[in-house]
């Protein structure tokens, strides 16, 4: 861990909740038994009202804040936006950071062990929905005893359980905080998840997903994978200020090996993926991005699929994100006024692009700050 | 940590305390360019009244956050064709029509969205302005109109009498009318001569199609 820091949680243990029940899943399958790790950052007040639950994006984990251990050079994924004084302040609120289901490392999916067979699940675990995801965190808050999340927040993929958080559990959430999310995928979006899915299936070591069972991983699909969602995390303006056409050597080689700045950029991204990451929970992970679409229940209205939602929405986008642009953010605000709801919106103008949600604009950490700030106090009057 | 008090009346900016008085209680206000919050929050405290802003600037749209309104960061220029017909009782636009890229456009989405919709704006009839350009020959620099020609946000200012030809070529029924001078305050001169003596117009307006 570098320098002790007053603006960090500090240390994190992370814990994990056994569930013995069996839980139906949207495909019509079940899952019985399955653990959930997840960490908290804060304490939980007395009458265990100031509960914050943060549902993690497609390459997320429970590790959204702090450090491992004394020797962690890297926090968590969310660190700098969770903990005392911060965006999410840990002083007043209590912090739930669950892994999702079908996760790498952390709760239960396709590399952990199936309890009956001890095979690993590989393909034979089920394909997972937000609503699914939803469905395993109520369960872990109701044995943490927390009657309603004081709010839920998450970007992206978090920001698509937030909504369905809002929705399948109303009297749950008092406060859905909606970051860089979009209402359901568009056709581009999908196809970019395609081509990341066909470059890890068609590589010759993901032997239909049993993998682990050859003492290998699809290194190669993985990679490519994420060296291409990368391309639509930033900007086009990121990307051109942080690389422009800068080359390693000063010179072009007539090669195929790296020359460009951001060809090494890229391959690094995704290097360092694979040793952190399953590729069949990449599968799963984008295929709940796919199926996402709350109005598809509803006969393609917006407006009456969040008809059962009580919460107050706080929803935000960045100007430079095209994966998740505005427009896609304007889509929930619309169908929010047009049901009646209670929404604000602010649209944060920003360079980096969809990652921008990770990091500390100060409009968008001032935003958010005092929209929270407001939930604090809301409890307390 | 409390929640801070909603404005009384009394602390509004006067032309936010006249315009309150125009809106009933239990009613659904669109605010457009509704700045720091102030208005809906007052409104939704002291007469329950639901509502959302449409405010561009970054930090009115925190100060809106903190008073605990609905805001919703957008501009006024891309158009309002998002809200629904006759979705709002009031669609109230204060001191922001001289700002608009399209006022008249901008004044029929109003009485679209809203069963009644209530606008200002500095009159640029006023005798002041008037003698500024006429006599001094000068673009007018006043308390209602504190910017100088280059660096003013107003570029669709208008007279009282400008305004209401727009609302005749329209078919938009004026149900009020209110002019005071810059501190707020109406008198009988004012009322018979409302071109040369108002400093700022408020108006309350229907459009012909509702029923």
């Amino acid at each position: 861990m570098a320098e002790p820091n007053p603006q960090s949680v500090g240390i994190v243990e992370p814990q994990t909740l056994h569930v013995a029940e069996t839980m139906p899943l949207d495909c019509g399958k079940t899952i019985d038994r399955f653990d959930l790790v997840y960490e908290t950052y804060g304490t939980l007040n007395a009458d265990r009202s100031n509960a914050v639950l943060v549902c993690h994006a497609l390459s997320g984990n429970h590790h959204a804040a702090g450090y491992r251990s004394e020797d962690d050079e890297k926090p968590g994924w969310w660190d700098k936006c969770i903990g005392p004084g911060k965006m999410i302040d840990t002083d007043h609120f209590f912090v739930v950071s669950p892994a999702n289901l079908g996760g790498y490392n952390g709760s239960t999916g396709p590399g952990s062990l199936h309890p009956e067979t001890g095979r690993h699940y590989g393909p034979d675990f089920p394909v997972l929905t937000c609503s699914d995801w939803v469905r395993s965190q109520n369960i872990l808050r109701e044995a943490l005893g927390i009657e309603q999340w004081a709010a839920v927040i998450g970007g992206s993929l978090g920001g698509m359980q937030v909504m369905q958080w809002s929705i399948d559990y109303p009297d749950r959430i008092a406060h859905a905080i909606v970051i860089a999310a979009a209402p359901k995928l568009s056709a581009q979006n999908i196809a970019f998840n395609e081509i990341a899915r066909q470059a890890i299936i068609t590589d010759p070591e993901f032997h239909d997903g049993r993998y682990y069972e050859h003492g290998v991983v699809p290194r190669r699909g993985l990679m490519l994978a994420r060296m291409l969602g990368h391309i639509t995390y930033l900007s086009d303006d990121a990307m051109r200020a942080k690389f422009g056409r800068d080359l390693r050597e000063g010179r072009i080689n007539y090669g195929f090996d790296v020359e460009f700045q951001v060809e090494s950029y890229l391959r690094y991204q995704g290097a360092s993926f694979v040793d952190r990451f399953d590729a069949n929970t990449y599968l799963l992970m984008t295929k709940a991005l796919d199926y996402f679409d709350p109005a598809h229940e509803t006969g393609g209205s917006l407006a009456k699929a969040f008809a059962p939602a009580t919460a107050r929405f706080m929803v935000v986008s960045f100007t430079s994100d095209w994966r998740f642009a505005p427009e896609r953010s304007r889509e929930i605000v619309d169908a929010l006024v047009d049901a009646g709801k209670q929404v604000s919106y602010a649209e944060v103008t920003s360079d980096l692009g969809h990652d921008d949600f990770l990091l500390t604009m100060p409009h968008y950490v001032h935003t958010l700050r005092t929209y929270l700030h407001r939930v604090a106090c809301e409890r307390d009057t | 940590m409390s929640v801070p008090a909603a404005p009384t009346r009394a602390e509004l900016r006067p032309e936010l305390a006249l315009i309150s008085d125009w809106i009933a209680p239990e009613t659904r206000v669109l605010d457009l360019g509704c700045g720091d919050g102030t208005l809906l929050a007052h409104l939704h405290a002291a007469r329950n009244v639901a509502g959302y802003g449409l405010e561009i600037d970054a930090d009115n749209v925190i100060a809106c956050v903190a008073a605990g309104v609905n805001v919703l960061q957008m501009d006024l220029d891309d158009g309002l064709s998002q809200f629904e017909s006759k979705s709002f009782d009031y669609v109230v636009m204060s001191s922001a029509l001289q700002e608009v890229m399209r006022p008249d456009l901008l004044i029929g989405e109003m009485l679209r969205i809203g069963r009644e919709s209530i606008v200002t704006f500095p009159n640029f009839g006023h005798w002041r302005p008037r003698a500024s350009l006429g006599l001094r020959g000068l673009m007018p620099v006043s308390r209602t109109l504190p910017n100088r020609w280059y660096d003013t946000p107003n570029i669709h200012l208008c007279t009282v009498r400008d305004f209401e030809a727009l609302c005749r070529d329209k078919q938009v029924e004026i149900v009020r009318r209110h002019v005071v001078n810059h501190a707020h305050q109406s008198n009988v001169m004012m009322r018979t001569f409302p071109n040369l003596l108002g400093e700022i117009a408020l108006y309350q307006l229907r459009g012909h199609d509702t029923d």
